[in-house]
Protein backbone atom coordinates (compact mmCIF):
# COMPACT_ATOMS: atom_id res chain seq x y z
CA UNK A 1 0.00 0.00 0.00
CA UNK A 2 1.07 3.25 -0.77
CA UNK A 3 2.55 5.30 2.45
CA UNK A 4 2.67 8.90 2.32
CA UNK A 5 3.64 11.15 5.51
CA UNK A 6 2.85 14.96 5.39
CA UNK A 7 4.69 16.51 7.96
CA UNK A 8 2.89 19.55 9.97
CA UNK A 9 4.91 21.45 11.86
CA UNK A 10 6.94 22.15 13.90
CA UNK A 11 6.69 25.91 12.65
CA UNK A 12 3.39 25.92 10.42
CA UNK A 13 1.34 29.10 10.22
CA UNK A 14 -1.37 28.40 12.22
CA UNK A 15 -0.73 27.44 15.22
CA UNK A 16 0.89 30.10 17.43
CA UNK A 17 2.85 26.95 19.54
CA UNK A 18 5.37 24.42 17.84
CA UNK A 19 4.85 20.54 17.45
CA UNK A 20 4.96 18.12 15.27
CA UNK A 21 2.19 15.88 13.75
CA UNK A 22 3.10 13.10 10.42
CA UNK A 23 0.29 12.16 8.54
CA UNK A 24 0.50 8.87 6.68
CA UNK A 25 -1.81 9.12 3.93
CA UNK A 26 -3.02 6.80 1.15
CA UNK A 27 -4.41 8.89 -1.54
CA UNK A 28 -6.87 11.32 0.11
CA UNK A 29 -7.24 9.14 3.42
CA UNK A 30 -4.98 9.55 6.73
CA UNK A 31 -3.60 5.73 7.80
CA UNK A 32 -1.43 6.68 10.15
CA UNK A 33 -0.36 9.27 12.81
CA UNK A 34 2.79 10.62 14.85
CA UNK A 35 2.80 12.98 16.75
CA UNK A 36 5.63 14.55 18.16
CA UNK A 37 5.93 17.14 21.10
CA UNK A 38 8.52 18.63 23.52
CA UNK A 39 9.47 22.01 21.44
CA UNK A 40 7.66 24.18 24.19
CA UNK A 41 9.18 22.01 27.16
CA UNK A 42 10.52 24.49 29.93
CA UNK A 43 11.36 22.42 32.64
CA UNK A 44 8.69 23.97 34.70
CA UNK A 45 8.37 20.96 37.26
CA UNK A 46 12.10 20.87 37.87
CA UNK A 47 12.42 25.08 38.04
CA UNK A 48 9.20 24.47 40.49
CA UNK A 49 11.71 22.68 43.03
CA UNK A 50 13.87 26.22 42.83
CA UNK A 51 11.56 28.44 44.04
CA UNK A 52 9.51 29.09 47.22
CA UNK A 53 6.25 28.40 47.65
CA UNK A 54 4.55 31.81 46.51
CA UNK A 55 6.47 32.40 43.31
CA UNK A 56 5.27 29.17 42.05
CA UNK A 57 2.00 30.88 41.30
CA UNK A 58 4.08 32.95 39.07
CA UNK A 59 5.84 30.03 37.22
CA UNK A 60 2.80 27.53 37.15
CA UNK A 61 0.60 30.21 35.74
CA UNK A 62 3.52 30.82 32.51
CA UNK A 63 2.75 27.48 31.65
CA UNK A 64 0.17 28.42 29.44
CA UNK A 65 -1.29 31.79 28.37
CA UNK A 66 -4.44 30.72 27.19
CA UNK A 67 -5.21 28.67 30.64
CA UNK A 68 -3.37 31.15 32.71
CA UNK A 69 -5.55 30.62 35.49
CA UNK A 70 -6.28 27.15 35.42
CA UNK A 71 -2.66 26.14 36.42
CA UNK A 72 -2.71 28.68 39.58
CA UNK A 73 -6.55 27.32 40.56
CA UNK A 74 -4.78 24.06 40.40
CA UNK A 75 -1.76 24.72 42.66
CA UNK A 76 -3.49 26.44 45.17
CA UNK A 77 -6.06 23.71 45.37
CA UNK A 78 -3.55 21.73 46.04
CA UNK A 79 -1.53 23.79 48.53
CA UNK A 80 -4.55 24.36 50.18
CA UNK A 81 -5.16 20.42 50.67
CA UNK A 82 -1.63 20.45 51.60
CA UNK A 83 -1.87 22.46 54.61
CA UNK A 84 -5.60 21.72 55.11
CA UNK A 85 -6.49 24.99 55.55
CA UNK A 86 -10.22 26.87 55.01
CA UNK A 87 -9.92 29.67 51.97
CA UNK A 88 -11.64 33.17 53.05
CA UNK A 89 -15.18 32.31 51.09
CA UNK A 90 -14.50 35.85 49.51
CA UNK A 91 -11.43 34.54 47.79
CA UNK A 92 -13.43 31.07 46.96
CA UNK A 93 -15.52 33.53 44.61
CA UNK A 94 -12.67 35.28 43.39
CA UNK A 95 -11.04 32.35 41.96
CA UNK A 96 -14.28 31.32 40.65
CA UNK A 97 -14.70 34.41 38.75
CA UNK A 98 -11.64 34.78 37.23
CA UNK A 99 -11.85 30.77 36.35
CA UNK A 100 -15.19 31.12 34.53
CA UNK A 101 -13.73 34.49 32.79
CA UNK A 102 -11.04 32.71 31.47
CA UNK A 103 -12.82 29.81 30.36
CA UNK A 104 -15.41 32.29 28.06
CA UNK A 105 -11.65 33.91 26.61
CA UNK A 106 -10.60 31.03 25.53
CA UNK A 107 -13.39 29.41 24.02
CA UNK A 108 -14.00 32.26 22.09
CA UNK A 109 -10.26 32.11 21.24
CA UNK A 110 -10.90 28.72 19.85
CA UNK A 111 -14.10 29.53 18.08
CA UNK A 112 -11.78 31.78 16.23
CA UNK A 113 -9.40 29.67 15.11
CA UNK A 114 -11.69 26.64 14.07
CA UNK A 115 -13.51 29.24 11.93
CA UNK A 116 -9.89 30.21 10.52
CA UNK A 117 -9.46 26.28 9.81
CA UNK A 118 -12.49 25.92 8.03
CA UNK A 119 -11.98 29.14 5.47
CA UNK A 120 -14.47 31.40 7.35
CA UNK A 121 -12.12 34.27 8.58
CA UNK A 122 -15.10 36.40 9.25
CA UNK A 123 -15.57 33.96 12.35
CA UNK A 124 -12.09 34.19 13.48
CA UNK A 125 -12.13 38.20 13.64
CA UNK A 126 -15.94 37.84 15.28
CA UNK A 127 -14.74 35.44 17.81
CA UNK A 128 -11.61 37.59 18.75
CA UNK A 129 -13.17 40.78 18.95
CA UNK A 130 -15.94 39.78 21.27
CA UNK A 131 -13.00 38.47 23.36
CA UNK A 132 -11.61 41.72 23.81
CA UNK A 133 -14.51 42.97 26.08
CA UNK A 134 -13.17 39.67 28.35
CA UNK A 135 -9.81 40.94 28.07
CA UNK A 136 -10.86 44.33 29.49
CA UNK A 137 -12.61 43.03 32.57
CA UNK A 138 -9.41 41.31 33.10
CA UNK A 139 -7.80 44.55 32.57
CA UNK A 140 -9.58 46.48 35.04
CA UNK A 141 -9.77 43.75 37.33
CA UNK A 142 -5.89 42.37 37.57
CA UNK A 143 -4.04 45.51 35.63
CA UNK A 144 -2.98 42.68 33.01
CA UNK A 145 -4.94 41.19 30.06
CA UNK A 146 -3.22 38.08 30.70
CA UNK A 147 -2.07 36.26 33.05
CA UNK A 148 -3.51 37.74 35.93
CA UNK A 149 -1.86 36.80 39.13
CA UNK A 150 -4.93 36.62 41.04
CA UNK A 151 -4.23 33.59 43.12
CA UNK A 152 -2.11 32.64 45.90
CA UNK A 153 -1.70 29.76 48.13
CA UNK A 154 -4.61 29.88 51.11
CA UNK A 155 -7.04 32.86 49.31
CA UNK A 156 -6.61 35.53 46.42
CA UNK A 157 -3.87 38.46 45.34
CA UNK A 158 -6.17 40.85 44.89
CA UNK A 159 -9.55 42.02 45.74
CA UNK A 160 -12.18 42.74 43.58
CA UNK A 161 -13.68 46.75 43.25
CA UNK A 162 -17.62 46.54 44.37
CA UNK A 163 -17.48 49.17 42.08
CA UNK A 164 -16.71 47.51 39.33
CA UNK A 165 -19.33 44.92 39.66
CA UNK A 166 -21.74 46.75 37.39
CA UNK A 167 -19.97 47.52 34.57
CA UNK A 168 -18.34 44.07 34.75
CA UNK A 169 -22.24 42.97 35.06
CA UNK A 170 -22.86 44.76 32.05
CA UNK A 171 -20.15 44.16 29.91
CA UNK A 172 -20.78 40.26 30.49
CA UNK A 173 -24.33 40.52 29.43
CA UNK A 174 -23.87 42.57 26.16
CA UNK A 175 -21.90 39.62 25.19
CA UNK A 176 -24.83 37.21 25.11
CA UNK A 177 -26.76 38.39 22.04
CA UNK A 178 -22.98 37.85 20.12
CA UNK A 179 -23.42 34.21 21.58
CA UNK A 180 -26.64 33.31 20.03
CA UNK A 181 -24.96 34.93 17.06
CA UNK A 182 -22.30 32.07 17.09
CA UNK A 183 -24.81 29.56 18.12
CA UNK A 184 -26.69 30.48 14.57
CA UNK A 185 -23.98 30.67 12.57
CA UNK A 186 -22.63 27.13 13.87
CA UNK A 187 -25.70 25.23 14.32
CA UNK A 188 -27.81 26.53 11.16
CA UNK A 189 -25.39 26.91 9.11
CA UNK A 190 -25.11 23.97 5.99
CA UNK A 191 -21.83 24.42 4.68
CA UNK A 192 -20.44 24.38 8.47
CA UNK A 193 -22.46 21.09 9.55
CA UNK A 194 -21.31 19.42 5.89
CA UNK A 195 -17.69 20.28 7.38
CA UNK A 196 -17.99 19.59 10.60
CA UNK A 197 -20.96 16.84 11.38
CA UNK A 198 -19.68 13.21 10.94
CA UNK A 199 -16.21 14.17 11.44
CA UNK A 200 -13.56 12.90 13.53
CA UNK A 201 -16.03 10.71 15.46
CA UNK A 202 -14.85 9.79 18.93
CA UNK A 203 -17.03 7.03 20.39
CA UNK A 204 -17.63 6.68 24.09
CA UNK A 205 -15.40 3.76 24.02
CA UNK A 206 -12.80 5.66 22.41
CA UNK A 207 -13.19 8.33 25.09
CA UNK A 208 -13.11 5.73 27.66
CA UNK A 209 -10.05 4.02 26.24
CA UNK A 210 -7.98 7.52 25.66
CA UNK A 211 -8.80 9.26 28.99
CA UNK A 212 -9.99 12.09 27.47
CA UNK A 213 -11.21 15.07 29.45
CA UNK A 214 -13.02 17.96 29.38
CA UNK A 215 -15.35 19.18 26.33
CA UNK A 216 -13.30 16.56 24.11
CA UNK A 217 -15.31 13.76 26.38
CA UNK A 218 -18.15 15.81 27.24
CA UNK A 219 -18.96 15.65 23.66
CA UNK A 220 -19.51 12.08 23.37
CA UNK A 221 -21.80 12.27 25.92
CA UNK A 222 -19.48 11.71 28.97
CA UNK A 223 -20.83 13.53 32.33
CA UNK A 224 -17.56 14.91 33.67
CA UNK A 225 -17.02 17.76 34.74
CA UNK A 226 -14.67 18.40 38.51
CA UNK A 227 -16.63 21.79 38.61
CA UNK A 228 -19.27 18.95 39.68
CA UNK A 229 -17.79 15.98 40.61
CA UNK A 230 -15.63 17.02 42.97
CA UNK A 231 -16.77 20.80 43.70
CA UNK A 232 -14.19 23.46 44.81
CA UNK A 233 -14.06 26.90 45.15
CA UNK A 234 -17.58 28.31 44.89
CA UNK A 235 -18.70 25.81 42.15
CA UNK A 236 -20.98 24.09 44.64
CA UNK A 237 -22.63 27.79 45.83
CA UNK A 238 -24.25 28.93 42.43
CA UNK A 239 -26.41 26.71 39.84
CA UNK A 240 -25.16 24.92 36.50
CA UNK A 241 -25.09 22.45 34.10
CA UNK A 242 -22.72 20.26 32.79
CA UNK A 243 -22.99 20.58 28.73
CA UNK A 244 -23.09 17.23 27.12
CA UNK A 245 -23.50 16.20 23.64
CA UNK A 246 -23.73 12.85 21.90
CA UNK A 247 -21.98 12.83 18.43
CA UNK A 248 -18.64 13.05 19.53
CA UNK A 249 -17.83 15.12 16.12
CA UNK A 250 -16.14 18.52 15.95
CA UNK A 251 -19.62 19.54 15.41
CA UNK A 252 -20.65 18.16 18.87
CA UNK A 253 -17.49 19.40 20.43
CA UNK A 254 -18.27 23.17 18.92
CA UNK A 255 -21.87 22.84 20.18
CA UNK A 256 -20.50 22.19 23.98
CA UNK A 257 -17.79 24.94 24.03
CA UNK A 258 -20.54 27.20 22.61
CA UNK A 259 -22.98 26.12 25.17
CA UNK A 260 -20.64 26.65 28.02
CA UNK A 261 -20.09 30.07 27.18
CA UNK A 262 -23.36 31.13 28.43
CA UNK A 263 -23.14 28.91 31.37
CA UNK A 264 -19.64 30.62 32.13
CA UNK A 265 -21.61 33.71 32.10
CA UNK A 266 -24.32 32.43 34.26
CA UNK A 267 -21.79 31.20 36.76
CA UNK A 268 -20.07 34.72 36.94
CA UNK A 269 -23.07 36.87 37.52
CA UNK A 270 -24.67 34.66 40.19
CA UNK A 271 -20.87 34.82 41.55
CA UNK A 272 -21.02 39.07 41.57
CA UNK A 273 -24.64 38.51 43.57
CA UNK A 274 -23.58 36.20 46.49
CA UNK A 275 -20.65 37.35 46.81
CA UNK A 276 -19.20 38.23 50.83
CA UNK A 277 -17.42 40.54 52.38
CA UNK A 278 -14.42 39.71 54.51
CA UNK A 279 -10.60 39.19 54.06
CA UNK A 280 -9.26 37.20 50.61
CA UNK A 281 -6.56 35.61 52.10
CA UNK A 282 -4.89 33.88 55.30
CA UNK A 283 -1.53 33.92 56.14
CA UNK A 284 0.46 30.72 55.87
CA UNK A 285 3.24 30.84 58.12
CA UNK A 286 5.13 27.39 57.66
CA UNK A 287 4.71 24.85 55.39
CA UNK A 288 4.70 21.29 56.80
CA UNK A 289 5.72 18.43 55.21
CA UNK A 290 3.09 16.00 53.41
CA UNK A 291 1.51 15.76 49.97
CA UNK A 292 -1.29 17.61 48.49
CA UNK A 293 -3.46 17.28 45.14
CA UNK A 294 -5.27 19.72 43.16
CA UNK A 295 -7.71 19.82 40.27
CA UNK A 296 -9.71 22.40 38.22
CA UNK A 297 -11.69 21.82 35.36
CA UNK A 298 -9.61 24.46 32.58
CA UNK A 299 -11.54 25.26 29.55
CA UNK A 300 -9.80 22.06 28.00
CA UNK A 301 -10.31 19.54 30.41
CA UNK A 302 -9.21 18.33 33.91
CA UNK A 303 -5.47 19.99 35.35
CA UNK A 304 -4.01 18.66 38.31
CA UNK A 305 -1.22 19.44 40.19
CA UNK A 306 0.94 17.56 42.96
CA UNK A 307 2.99 18.70 45.55
CA UNK A 308 5.03 17.44 48.03
CA UNK A 309 6.47 19.27 50.79
CA UNK A 310 9.42 18.33 52.99
CA UNK A 311 8.77 21.08 55.00
CA UNK A 312 11.19 22.90 53.38
CA UNK A 313 10.68 26.57 51.25
CA UNK A 314 10.05 25.02 48.04
CA UNK A 315 8.47 22.23 47.09
CA UNK A 316 10.68 18.09 46.84
CA UNK A 317 8.49 17.54 44.25
CA UNK A 318 5.74 19.42 41.76
CA UNK A 319 3.90 17.08 39.09
CA UNK A 320 1.82 18.87 36.51
CA UNK A 321 -0.84 16.96 34.50
CA UNK A 322 -2.36 18.98 31.67
CA UNK A 323 -5.75 18.45 30.00
CA UNK A 324 -4.13 18.66 26.62
CA UNK A 325 -1.50 15.86 26.59
CA UNK A 326 -4.42 13.27 26.84
CA UNK A 327 -6.77 14.96 24.44
CA UNK A 328 -4.15 15.01 21.62
CA UNK A 329 -3.83 11.49 21.92
CA UNK A 330 -7.14 10.89 20.70
CA UNK A 331 -6.20 12.00 17.30
CA UNK A 332 -4.90 8.84 16.62
CA UNK A 333 -8.32 7.59 16.58
CA UNK A 334 -10.03 10.77 15.29
CA UNK A 335 -8.31 11.09 12.20
CA UNK A 336 -7.15 8.03 10.65
CA UNK A 337 -9.20 7.09 7.88
CA UNK A 338 -10.36 10.63 7.31
CA UNK A 339 -9.62 13.00 4.61
CA UNK A 340 -6.77 15.38 4.66
CA UNK A 341 -8.94 17.88 4.40
CA UNK A 342 -10.39 17.30 7.05
CA UNK A 343 -7.69 16.46 9.31
CA UNK A 344 -6.75 20.17 10.30
CA UNK A 345 -10.18 20.53 11.73
CA UNK A 346 -10.30 17.72 13.80
CA UNK A 347 -6.74 17.75 15.02
CA UNK A 348 -7.63 21.49 16.40
CA UNK A 349 -11.17 20.08 17.35
CA UNK A 350 -9.29 19.02 21.11
CA UNK A 351 -8.57 22.78 21.38
CA UNK A 352 -5.10 21.73 21.89
CA UNK A 353 -2.65 24.13 23.66
CA UNK A 354 0.67 22.76 23.31
CA UNK A 355 2.81 25.13 25.45
CA UNK A 356 1.46 22.25 27.18
CA UNK A 357 2.37 20.00 24.04
CA UNK A 358 2.75 22.25 18.23
CA UNK A 359 3.52 21.38 14.65
CA UNK A 360 2.68 19.44 11.34
CA UNK A 361 3.80 17.26 7.87
CA UNK A 362 2.35 15.06 5.22
CA UNK A 363 4.32 12.61 3.77
CA UNK A 364 4.36 10.05 1.08
CA UNK A 365 4.57 6.30 2.45
CA UNK A 366 6.41 5.09 -0.21
CA UNK A 367 9.25 7.57 -0.88
CA UNK A 368 9.00 9.42 2.36
CA UNK A 369 9.08 13.21 0.67
CA UNK A 370 7.47 15.62 2.06
CA UNK A 371 3.57 16.32 0.15
CA UNK A 372 2.05 18.94 1.91
CA UNK A 373 3.23 21.20 4.84
CA UNK A 374 0.76 23.59 7.31
CA UNK A 375 -0.25 25.34 4.79
CA UNK A 376 -1.14 23.21 2.13
CA UNK A 377 -3.45 21.90 4.55
CA UNK A 378 -5.49 24.88 5.90
CA UNK A 379 -5.18 25.55 2.40
CA UNK A 380 -6.69 22.31 1.10
CA UNK A 381 -9.32 22.38 4.12
CA UNK A 382 -10.72 25.84 3.28
CA UNK A 383 -10.83 25.33 -0.32
CA UNK A 384 -13.25 22.01 0.88
CA UNK A 385 -15.22 24.62 2.47
CA UNK A 386 -15.31 27.04 -0.65
CA UNK A 387 -16.81 23.57 -2.62
CA UNK A 388 -19.40 23.16 -0.20
CA UNK A 389 -20.05 26.86 -0.31
CA UNK A 390 -20.58 26.76 -4.14
CA UNK A 391 -22.78 24.04 -3.59
CA UNK A 392 -25.48 25.01 -0.96
CA UNK A 393 -25.52 28.36 -3.24
CA UNK A 394 -24.37 30.48 0.06
CA UNK B 1 19.14 55.18 3.33
CA UNK B 2 19.34 52.79 0.50
CA UNK B 3 16.21 51.76 -1.41
CA UNK B 4 16.30 48.16 0.23
CA UNK B 5 15.78 49.68 3.45
CA UNK B 6 13.43 52.69 2.78
CA UNK B 7 11.21 49.41 0.75
CA UNK B 8 11.51 47.97 4.18
CA UNK B 9 10.17 50.65 6.29
CA UNK B 10 6.66 50.43 4.04
CA UNK B 11 4.24 47.18 4.95
CA UNK B 12 6.48 45.40 7.50
CA UNK B 13 5.33 41.24 6.53
CA UNK B 14 6.19 39.17 9.84
CA UNK B 15 7.19 35.88 10.86
CA UNK B 16 6.04 34.57 14.34
CA UNK B 17 8.42 32.34 15.90
CA UNK B 18 7.53 30.91 18.97
CA UNK B 19 10.71 29.01 20.23
CA UNK B 20 9.18 27.36 23.77
CA UNK B 21 6.65 30.31 24.96
CA UNK B 22 4.04 30.26 27.07
CA UNK B 23 1.68 31.15 24.11
CA UNK B 24 0.76 34.37 25.74
CA UNK B 25 2.51 36.41 23.27
CA UNK B 26 1.35 34.80 20.65
CA UNK B 27 -1.76 34.76 21.15
CA UNK B 28 -1.41 38.90 21.63
CA UNK B 29 0.51 38.77 18.33
CA UNK B 30 -2.45 37.02 16.70
CA UNK B 31 -4.75 39.86 18.32
CA UNK B 32 -3.10 42.24 16.78
CA UNK B 33 -4.42 41.07 13.65
CA UNK B 34 -7.92 41.23 14.76
CA UNK B 35 -10.65 44.15 14.55
CA UNK B 36 -10.13 46.48 17.45
CA UNK B 37 -6.10 46.74 16.43
CA UNK B 38 -5.93 45.50 13.12
CA UNK B 39 -2.20 46.06 11.97
CA UNK B 40 -2.89 44.84 8.94
CA UNK B 41 -4.04 48.76 7.70
CA UNK B 42 -0.47 49.80 8.45
CA UNK B 43 0.38 47.67 5.92
CA UNK B 44 1.71 44.78 8.53
CA UNK B 45 0.79 41.35 8.36
CA UNK B 46 1.79 37.95 9.08
CA UNK B 47 3.28 35.64 6.80
CA UNK B 48 3.69 31.62 6.56
CA UNK B 49 7.05 31.51 5.36
CA UNK B 50 9.99 33.18 6.67
CA UNK B 51 11.32 33.57 2.85
CA UNK B 52 8.70 36.52 2.46
CA UNK B 53 9.22 38.04 5.53
CA UNK B 54 11.20 41.57 6.71
CA UNK B 55 10.37 40.74 10.18
CA UNK B 56 11.02 37.79 12.89
CA UNK B 57 9.14 38.12 15.87
CA UNK B 58 10.43 35.76 18.48
CA UNK B 59 8.70 34.91 21.69
CA UNK B 60 9.37 32.37 23.85
CA UNK B 61 12.48 31.13 26.13
CA UNK B 62 14.62 29.12 23.86
CA UNK B 63 14.74 26.08 24.62
CA UNK B 64 16.90 22.90 23.51
CA UNK B 65 15.03 21.16 20.79
CA UNK B 66 14.35 24.88 19.32
CA UNK B 67 17.78 26.34 19.60
CA UNK B 68 19.26 24.72 16.35
CA UNK B 69 15.84 25.06 14.11
CA UNK B 70 15.55 28.83 15.18
CA UNK B 71 19.47 29.26 13.59
CA UNK B 72 17.76 27.08 10.57
CA UNK B 73 14.60 29.71 9.72
CA UNK B 74 16.98 32.61 10.79
CA UNK B 75 19.63 31.30 7.82
CA UNK B 76 16.55 30.91 5.58
CA UNK B 77 15.90 34.71 5.93
CA UNK B 78 16.03 37.14 2.83
CA UNK B 79 18.51 39.68 4.86
CA UNK B 80 17.89 42.23 5.91
CA UNK B 81 15.83 40.99 8.24
CA UNK B 82 14.84 42.45 11.45
CA UNK B 83 14.39 40.39 15.07
CA UNK B 84 12.15 41.65 17.32
CA UNK B 85 12.01 40.04 20.80
CA UNK B 86 8.50 40.07 22.02
CA UNK B 87 7.96 39.26 25.67
CA UNK B 88 9.74 38.49 29.06
CA UNK B 89 10.92 35.53 27.95
CA UNK B 90 12.63 36.13 24.81
CA UNK B 91 14.10 39.51 26.26
CA UNK B 92 15.84 38.23 28.92
CA UNK B 93 14.25 34.43 29.55
CA UNK B 94 12.13 35.96 31.75
CA UNK B 95 11.11 33.20 34.67
CA UNK B 96 12.56 30.59 33.09
CA UNK B 97 16.05 31.80 33.52
CA UNK B 98 18.83 29.18 35.09
CA UNK B 99 16.18 26.62 33.83
CA UNK B 100 17.76 23.03 32.67
CA UNK B 101 15.87 22.83 29.08
CA UNK B 102 16.20 26.54 28.59
CA UNK B 103 20.27 27.65 28.30
CA UNK B 104 20.49 31.12 26.00
CA UNK B 105 19.01 34.21 25.71
CA UNK B 106 17.65 34.75 22.21
CA UNK B 107 19.91 37.69 21.52
CA UNK B 108 22.79 35.14 22.31
CA UNK B 109 21.62 33.72 19.12
CA UNK B 110 20.02 36.46 17.03
CA UNK B 111 20.85 40.11 16.32
CA UNK B 112 17.87 41.49 17.96
CA UNK B 113 17.14 44.57 16.87
CA UNK B 114 14.20 45.52 19.32
CA UNK B 115 13.43 44.40 22.36
CA UNK B 116 9.65 44.81 23.98
CA UNK B 117 9.20 43.69 27.50
CA UNK B 118 6.65 42.47 29.68
CA UNK B 119 4.68 39.68 29.97
CA UNK B 120 3.07 39.45 27.75
CA UNK B 121 3.04 43.04 26.38
CA UNK B 122 0.60 45.08 25.82
CA UNK B 123 -0.80 44.96 21.56
CA UNK B 124 -0.41 48.54 22.03
CA UNK B 125 3.34 48.25 23.12
CA UNK B 126 3.89 45.70 20.45
CA UNK B 127 3.22 48.94 18.01
CA UNK B 128 4.60 51.29 19.57
CA UNK B 129 7.94 49.22 19.18
CA UNK B 130 7.35 48.67 15.40
CA UNK B 131 6.90 52.31 15.24
CA UNK B 132 9.60 53.40 16.95
CA UNK B 133 11.88 50.52 15.08
CA UNK B 134 10.72 52.26 12.05
CA UNK B 135 11.57 55.81 12.98
CA UNK B 136 15.14 54.53 13.63
CA UNK B 137 15.61 53.16 10.43
CA UNK B 138 14.67 56.27 9.11
CA UNK B 139 16.71 58.69 10.83
CA UNK B 140 19.56 56.55 10.16
CA UNK B 141 19.25 58.69 6.69
S1 LIG C 1 6.95 36.70 28.23
FE1 LIG C 1 5.30 35.96 29.55
S2 LIG C 1 3.52 35.89 28.22
FE2 LIG C 1 5.30 35.95 26.89
S3 LIG C 1 5.82 33.82 26.46
FE3 LIG C 1 7.02 34.44 28.26
S4 LIG C 1 5.80 33.85 29.99
FE4 LIG C 1 4.46 33.86 28.23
Amino acid sequence: MADKIIPIGPYHPLQEEPEFFRLHVDGEKVVDIDIEIGYNHRAIEKISESKSYDQVTFLVERICGICSTSHPFAYTNAIDDLLGIEVPERALYIRTIIGELERIHSHLLWLGLAGHFLGYNTVWMWAWRYREPVLDIFERISGNRNHYAMFKPGGARRDLDEADFPWIKKTLKSLIPKFDMFKGAVIDDPVIRARTEGVGVLTKQDVYDYACVGPTARASGFVMDVRKDDPYAAYDKVEWKVITQQGGDVFAKAVVRILELYESVNIILQCLDKIPKGPIDINIKDMPAGEGIGRHEAPRGEVFHYIMSDGGNSPARHKVRAPSFVNIASNKKAVIGETISDATIILAAVDPCYCCTERMAVVDHKTGKKVFDGQDLVRLSQEKTEKLRRKYNR
Amino acid sequence: MSLKLKALTKSIWVYHMSTGSCNNCDIEILDLLTPRFDVERFGITLVGSIRHADAILVTGALNLKTIPRIKNIYDQAPKPCFVIAIGACACGQGIFAKGPNTPEPVDSILPVDAYIPGCPPKPEAMIAAIVKLIEKLRGKK
